[in-house]
């Protein structure tokens, strides 16, 4: 039985062999982000807005920015401040800068501590299975079911030392169960195919079998699924600075220039500073979720355009 | 059947245990403990120490522990800090603000997401099927509080349809009809601001469901005995592609528990959510674990809920 398998397999790859190579799982990713215009035209924006933001912010001065200027509180645009001033009388330009510079650094940092603590843990749960596999994926469950907005939120407001580091942290340590789930699965399938066994009969070590051989055969899965929480990361960091338990006001995000609405005076009268921040959240999350989107097409050779 | 619910309940149980633990380290992580709600700065501190050995919180933790659950069942949660009256009070205020808030929320979800699904996948790839498919893109992408911003911004203070905060409007006698629907009336905006951005999920699901559905067999089947199309629609697709998402159910209400706390910091509503948030920022802590706690059963008894009508509607799952 197992053997009819492969051999279908092998022939219905073949005629991909005749006239080239079968392609590799991230050229036939690219392709369709290619082939896919929405997706092509997101991905330049996120790659022009990281590097416009990245770029600027070396130019501006933080600590200039966030400091309070009492005789220049709540300045509509103006030349000198083009997207006017908020309370503290600080630059709000200045502030989405730095602030979309933050969350999309946060964003990245906590998509990939997640992707690597869910990848290890999917991998071992899935490769090993049986007892260990029962054991984490309870503790999984466990995870699952907690109320993770109110617990992160308790304890950004309990840990001592609150850095954009221990934020990480706390997010990290409550999302990485959509991962992991994801690779166990992928990984009690892949460790029953013939590549496996063969490789466990010419004595090569569990680490080197999972590391080495499993996980490259899942990268296009984990890079769908990386840049779909990437999105999700954006929004949930912009949302709990928003609440005031993201990064400290210090550091702005976008979801700090968004919690200054909060106050109906300037969310009635004061568009320049929540308006543009939404927007650019509204159009960072899009964008990565159309390229997401894109990916999982990819992934899928039934559903790919390209 | 039997089997599965009762095996269901047992991982329940665990659960709540270690969800107990959990919120129990969390309470003891914080600054202050039962005492430092009540202390007058005039007592002097023998008198604490004595009242702090006499309460037990000199004992060791797994003691402390068990007297805390012991308390729990006993419906006792501790004093709030801030407001000198037992949680237990303080969260049964806030409570139907937001269990009321919730199931409006819950039955705006199927009021929209049901029609919308419906006609998304019986008419797919026409004009009407894009739009909705649109919205539910954006509607995915779109964080819950930005919305509600714009939603407070645009219904509220510009066009000035919908009140901006609070749960009722002062003055207004309760008991009478014209109680209820102001309240409703308050209500409408934050729910509706939740609902459509939660939906999306749903109808996408329909959507692809009722795409599915349409090519199998027995779809054939009715058409060809001669069945009008509404009729297929309605009685044979429907009916078999509502089940899944009537079952979801106890699933959505762990996406609320989350959305309610942006949406009353947002709109001002008093309720859990808002309690919650008040609680950290005043560090009336024996308030904020208090309400983790309950929310955290309420998300392990949703998981139940969903996971037990699932097995009823898909019997494969039951083998699991």
């Amino acid at each position: 039985m197992k053997k009819d398998d492969t051999t279908m397999v092998e022939t219905v790859e073949q005629p991909e062999q005749i006239n080239s190579e079968s392609p590799t799982g991230l050229k036939i990713l690219w392709r369709e982000i290619v082939r896919d215009k929405v997706a092509l035209i997101s991905l330049i924006f996120i790659v022009l807005i990281t590097t416009i933001v990245f770029g600027v912010s070396l130019i501006l001065d933080q600590d200039q920015i966030v400091k309070v200027d009492l005789l220049s509180i709540h300045q509509p645009p103006s030349d000198e401040f083009i997207l006017g001033t908020d309370y503290g009388g600080r630059d709000v330009f200045g502030q989405l800068i730095i602030g979309t510079r933050n969350s999309l650094a946060i964003g990245f940092l906590v998509t990939l501590m997640t992707g690597v603590f869910g990848i290890i843990y999917g991998l071992t749960a899935g490769y090993f299975g049986g007892h260990v596999d029962n054991i984490l994926m309870r503790i999984l469950d466990f995870m699952m079911v907690l109320p993770f907005l109110m617990i992160v939120i308790v304890f950004v407001a309990l840990v001592p030392k609150y850095s954009v580091w221990t934020f990480s942290l706390i997010m990290t340590a409550f999302l990485w169960m959509g991962i992991a789930r994801l690779i166990r699965s992928k990984t009690l399938a892949e460790k029953e195919l013939d590549y496996v066994q063969a490789s466990k009969t010419l004595g090569s070590s569990n680490l080197k079998i999972m590391f080495t051989q499993v996980l490259p055969n899942l990268s296009s899965i984990i890079i769908v699924n990386m840049t779909l929480n990437l999105a999700a990361n954006i929004g949930l960091e912009s949302g709990l600075s928003f609440l005031g338990f993201g990064f400290p006001e210090s550091t702005p995000s976008l979801g700090t220039l968004l919690s200054y609405a909060t106050n109906p005076q300037t969310l009635q009268y004061r568009w320049w500073i929540w308006v543009p921040a939404a927007l650019l959240i509204l159009l960072l999350m899009l964008s990565v979720n159309n390229v997401g989107q894109a990916l999982k097409r990819a992934t899928d050779a039934r559903q790919r355009r390209g | 059947m039997w089997k599965f619910t009762v095996r269901r309940i047992l991982i329940m149980i665990p659960q709540i245990i270690l969800l107990s633990v959990l919120i129990f380290i969390m309470a003891k992580m914080m600054p202050g403990d039962a005492l430092s709600g009540l202390i007058d700065p005039n007592i002097d501190p023998e008198t604490i120490a004595e009242q702090r050995e006499k309460l037990g919180l000199n004992d060791p933790w797994h003691i402390q522990y068990a007297n805390w659950v012991k308390d729990l069942f006993q419906g006792d949660l501790g004093m709030s800090f801030r407001y000198k009256m037992p949680v237990t009070e303080l969260i049964g205020q806030r409570l139907a603000n937001t269990v009321w808030l919730s199931l409006l929320t819950l039955v705006l979800i199927y009021a929209i997401s049901i029609p919308l699904g419906l006609i998304s996948g019986r008419y797919n790839d026409t004009w009407l099927d894009r739009v909705i498919t649109g919205y539910t893109y954006i509607g995915f992408a779109t964080p819950l509080f930005i919305f509600a911003l714009v939603m407070l911004w645009f219904f509220g203070f510009t066009l000035g349809w919908f009140p901006t905060g609070g749960s009722v409007q002062p003055g207004v006698e309760s008991g009478t009809f014209e109680y209820v629907m102001n309240r409703i009336y308050h209500m409408l905006l934050p729910a509706l601001s939740m609902a459509l951005i939660t939906t999306v999920s749903t109808v996408q699901y329909l959507r692809n469901e009722i795409i599915d559905t349409k090519q199998k067999d027995f779809i054939l089947t009715a058409r060809a005995k001669g069945a009008s199309e509404s009729r297929i629609y309605n009685r044979h697709i429907l009916r078999n592609s509502l089940l899944p998402i009537a079952a979801f159910f106890g699933y959505e209400i762990t996406g609320l528990i989350g959305g309610t706390v942006f949406v009353e910091s947002i709109f001002s509503y008093p309720g859990m959510g808002q309690l919650f948030l008040e609680s950290i920022v005043q560090r009336d802590y024996s308030v904020a674990t208090s309400l983790t706690l309950l929310f955290g059963i309420a998300t392990i008894l949703g998981a139940l809920l969903s996971d037990i009508i699932l097995s009823l509607v898909d019997p494969r799952i039951r083998i699991k």
